[in-house]
């Protein structure tokens, strides 16, 4: 009889591809509780669409292309690019909105790319891409927060607003909805108004960022740097993101206050934080050598600044995202560490 | 003195499970009925027998000599008969046999008469004193098994920065080196002042993970009898691979081994805890290494040290220990991390041997492995590669067998300690794709190699197939042009030139050749007048015979047609 004769080592730390991505979910929960209190059950039935169309999606395609389901399915890398998309599109978008981008992101992104590890690209980012540049009407229909807002959008109001549509709930569109701040800023500054005339003239922005959404973006703060320390993403993207963007807003704020936002407000509004903790740590599409994941975070940061100010859409993370997928490879090969004894 | 300590990058802290082994007190191994020494217990080449089957042997008698400079000899372990010289199975992951010795001990365990070499080490030259620890059979006792004498060659200068002791035993379960720290440290220290003097080493620094606080107070105790501020202690942080030679110098030094270097071109010298202990054994005592401790541990009724006679088949220890907690699923011979599975439990320990752990089915420690998930580039196990190495590129390109691209990445700076591995969450068996990478690139060298000894022997052969078709070529050539410039000397008239029929040229040239044979002196020539007698008298008899010879012939064939009709 012979034993059991597995190569070394014989040990094994207690994780798994699974346990890392629910951590990445339940990072996100605070955030999104604040969202459901602020912005009302919009966002929860983006979620439950979102994560029932990818489970599904992943599931079918598995079969298709023949892989076992069960540990695929249940690595839960479908489930985090379904919440991450879903926290990507705004809460009072109809259903096909998010099942559509659900399911181009785990068919096309992730499986026609040879599934999980193999995908180039953020599947939720190219999602959110695609429906942006499809629909851009349903995806620049954000909610105003609850305090801007006379009505607070219950499970039920949301449910109908998803699946029929906002006059059905016995809402007018315009009464729930509005331009985010990015966006509204952007077309003031258009208009010649000065950053400080723009901030007066709405209710939208609040001390930080957009009114609402700073609370967020606060709550994502704190379940990034949970993840941090929980050591499931290191500190260098989120770091060289938040911190080249910063910087450069800084920058063009000293230069002039009246043309700039300040770095606060770019920090604090849109998907800054999102991105810099949840999307552009997604690690089969970054870089993954230490140095190149400072590369990979300042140009992220830098593009966000880049369109954001001079780029035709308000906000920025998933192009820039996007545009830092392709130059991965590329980093990593550049900045490999030094091995032992190649000094 | 050590001001401070230098962290090298990556590593793990893997659960420890020394208390297991510790706390009993070391036993020796009892005498089993069989002893199998294998030939090959160190690196280089195997030993030779020097003894032959039936032959009585005492303890510690040579059994088998040392085969070239980095090769070591193998001494009876006790006394007893030479049973038999052939293969048995060994501790080889391959499952494989070699060739063995095999002792059948009489149980009186007679020493052969040793020659105790001085109390007083340091009036020995140096070069004499690596002689008896080279004739003692001592190899790094840490596992990999290289002669210690080869080491203990101070290089060109004469001299060594720094001698490091290696007491941080990190790979989890193993505890010998612990053990011996604390039962024998006057001997450690002796043979560490040894070792000091035969390398002429500047500093010595013994390094000893802040996990074993014991046995560092213990060698800290043995050392303060001496007095010499040359020699310290070191307490170094625990996390593994802390105990790996190249992580333990840059830990105590700062400095790094160049890439296919060794230790020694950057003036340090690495030893392990139980080769101190055994080079003083071999100095003072003048006994050979037969023996060592070994710690017997996982799942097993009670974990322990033994020290154990060399060839002294495994699964007596294990029984000894009071057996498996369960049924064996495998059996490690090193630790968990680094240490190989073996494919049956009837191995002889050797030289190398430091742990023996079991894994029994029931365990929960240890689990199998599952279903490995796609990397999904998380770089985990480049934060925890020593190596300072990106294994997970490693992992792709030995997958795709790219080895090229995979030795680009440094494939070979590797050390194979599994922190990669251990740290993934996808469960890839990645050390085993870099072995198998490596053992590729081998092959494909060595067959590089012979398909180039066979291309350079098939081009000679051409080459010289093509050489002599060209000299024959030539010399016809020439002796045509010999001919023809004859020819057309003797007849000028005659248009012969390259019209010439081949045939009668042919025929000319030998009658040419008849020609000059006749006008070449003969032995006949220039004879005296009685030799000139000889030769007519012997041609007359000649003669007479062919004539009888002739006359009767007739007569023969006649009868034979009368026969025959």
């Amino acid at each position: 009889m012979s034993l059991y004769t597995p190569s070394s080592p014989h040990f094994h730390a207690n994780n798994s591809v699974t346990q890392i991505m629910l951590k990445v979910v339940y990072a996100l929960i605070p955030g999104i509780l604040l969202y459901v209190l602020f912005f009302g059950f919009g966002i929860v039935m983006n979620l439950l669409i979102a994560v029932v169309t990818a489970l599904t999606c992943e599931a079918l395609i598995l079969k298709l292309r023949k892989r076992p389901i069960i540990p695929f399915l249940t690595d839960g890398s479908a489930l985090v690019t379904a919440v991450l998309l879903a926290l990507s599109v705004p809460s009072i978008a109809p259903w096909w909105i998010i099942f559509i981008g659900t399911a181009f992101a785990i068919i096309i992104a992730k499986h026609l790319y040879g599934g999980l590890g193999y995908n180039p690209f953020n599947p939720a980012m190219v999602a959110y891409a695609m429906l942006l540049i499809s629909f851009p009407l349903q995806m620049t229909t954000w909610p105003l927060p609850l305090s801007n807002s006379n009505d607070y959008l219950g499970l039920v109001d949301s449910f109908v607003i998803s699946f029929f549509d906002t006059a059905s709930a016995g809402f007018a569109i315009d009464a729930i909805s509005g331009a985010t701040p990015l966006d509204y800023l952007k077309s003031q500054l258009g208009l010649e108004q000065s950053v400080s005339q723009i901030m007066q003239s709405s209710a939208n922005f609040g001390l930080l960022g957009g009114s609402g959404f700073e609370w967020v973006n606060i709550a994502f703060l704190a379940g990034g740097i949970w993840l941090m320390k929980k050591k499931i993403i290191s500190w260098h993207i989120p770091v060289a993101t938040i911190s080249s963007l910063i910087i450069l807003a800084f920058i063009f704020y000293i230069y002039n206050s009246e043309q700039y936002a300040s770095p606060f407000f770019h920090l604090f509004t849109g998907a800054t934080i999102l991105c810099a903790f949840f999307i552009a740590t997604d690690p089969v599409s970054a870089a993954t050598t230490p140095r190149g994941k400072i590369f990979y975070g300042v140009g992220i940061g830098i593009l966000i600044f880049v369109i954001r100010n001079w780029g035709g859409y308000p906000d920025a993370v998933a192009f820039a995202v996007l545009i830092m997928n392709m130059c991965a490879p590329t980093i990593d090969y550049y900045t490999k560490p030094k091995p032992y004894g190649h000094r | 003195m050590i001001k401070n300590l230098f962290k090298f990058p990556g590593g793990v802290h893997v659960s420890q499970f020394k208390d297991l082994s510790i706390h009993e007190k070391v036993e020796p191994a009892k005498l089993p009925s069989k002893l199998v020494l294998p030939l090959h217990q160190h690196i280089g080449a195997a030993a030779e027998p020097c003894v032959e089957i039936g032959e009585l042997v005492l303890k510690g008698q040579k059994i088998a000599s040392a085969n070239g400079y980095v090769s070591a000899p193998i001494h009876a372990p006790t006394s007893g008969t030479i049973e038999d010289i052939g293969d048995y199975p060994i501790a080889h992951p391959s499952g494989m046999s070699a060739p063995c010795i095999v002792i059948k001990p009489d149980g009186d365990d007679k020493w052969i008469e040793l020659e105790s070499h001085a109390s007083d080490y340091s009036s020995i030259d140096p070069s004499h004193l690596r002689n008896i620890i080279r004739r003692a059979g001592i190899v790094g006792l840490g596992g990999a098994g290289f002669p210690t004498y080869i080491k203990h060659n101070p290089g060109p200068d004469g001299s060594v920065d720094t001698l490091i002791i290696n007491g941080s035993e990190c790979e989890p379960y193993i505890t010998c080196d612990d053990s011996l720290m604390r039962d024998r440290p006057d001997e450690i220290v002796c043979g560490i002042r040894i070792i000091k003097h035969a390398l002429n080493a500047k500093h010595v620094v013994v390094a000893i993970e802040d996990n074993k606080p014991e046995a560092f107070q213990a060698i800290k105790k043995a050392l303060a009898d001496f007095d010499d501020e040359s020699i310290e202690a070191v307490q170094i942080p625990t996390i593994y691979p802390a105990g790996s030679e190249k992580q333990l110098i840059y830990t105590v030094t700062g400095k790094e081994v160049p890439q296919n270097s060794l230790p020694i071109n950057i003036s340090i010298v690495c030893q392990n805890i139980g080769t101190t202990a055994a080079v003083y054994r071999a100095i003072n005592h003048g006994e050979p290494l037969i023996s060592r401790y070994v710690t017997v541990t996982g799942d097993i009724h009670q974990p322990k040290n033994l020290e154990v006679l060399f060839g002294t088949p495994i699964n007596e220890l294990v029984d000894q220990c009071g057996g498996v907690k369960g049924s064996v699923r495998r059996l490690i011979i090193g630790g968990p991390m680094m240490g190989f599975a073996m494919h049956q439990l009837n191995l002889p320990v050797i030289k190398t041997t430091n742990c023996v752990l079991i894994d029994a089915k029931e365990s929960k420690a240890f689990k199998t492995r599952d279903f490995a998930m796609p990397c999904i580039r998380c770089g985990s196990c480049a934060e925890a590669c020593p190596a300072g190495l990106i294994p997970q590129q490693l992992y792709w390109y030995s997958k795709s067998q790219e080895f090229d691209k995979a030795q680009d990445y440094n494939l070979y700076d590797c050390i194979e300690c599994g922190c990669c591995d251990y740290v993934c969450p996808s469960k890839i068996p990645l050390v085993q794709y870099y072995r198998f990478a490596k053992a590729e690139i081998w092959k494909r060298e060595l067959e590089m190699q012979k398909s180039n000894t066979a291309r350079q022997r098939h081009e000679f052969h051409q080459f010289r197939v093509e050489r002599e078709k060209a000299e024959k070529a030539e010399k016809h050539r020439q002796k045509k042009a010999a001919l023809q410039a004859k020819e057309n000397a003797n007849k000028d008239d005659i248009k012969t030139g390259k019209e010439a029929d081949p045939k009668k040229a042919a025929i000319l040239a030998a009658m040419e050749r008849a020609k000059a044979k006749k006008a070449e002196p003969k032995n006949t020539d220039n004879l005296t007048e009685a030799q000139k007698k000889l030769i007519a008298e012997i041609d007359a008899k000649r003669a007479k015979q062919r004539n009888a010879a002739s006359q009767a012939k007739p007569t023969n064939e006649d009868s034979k047609d009368s026969n025959n009709s």
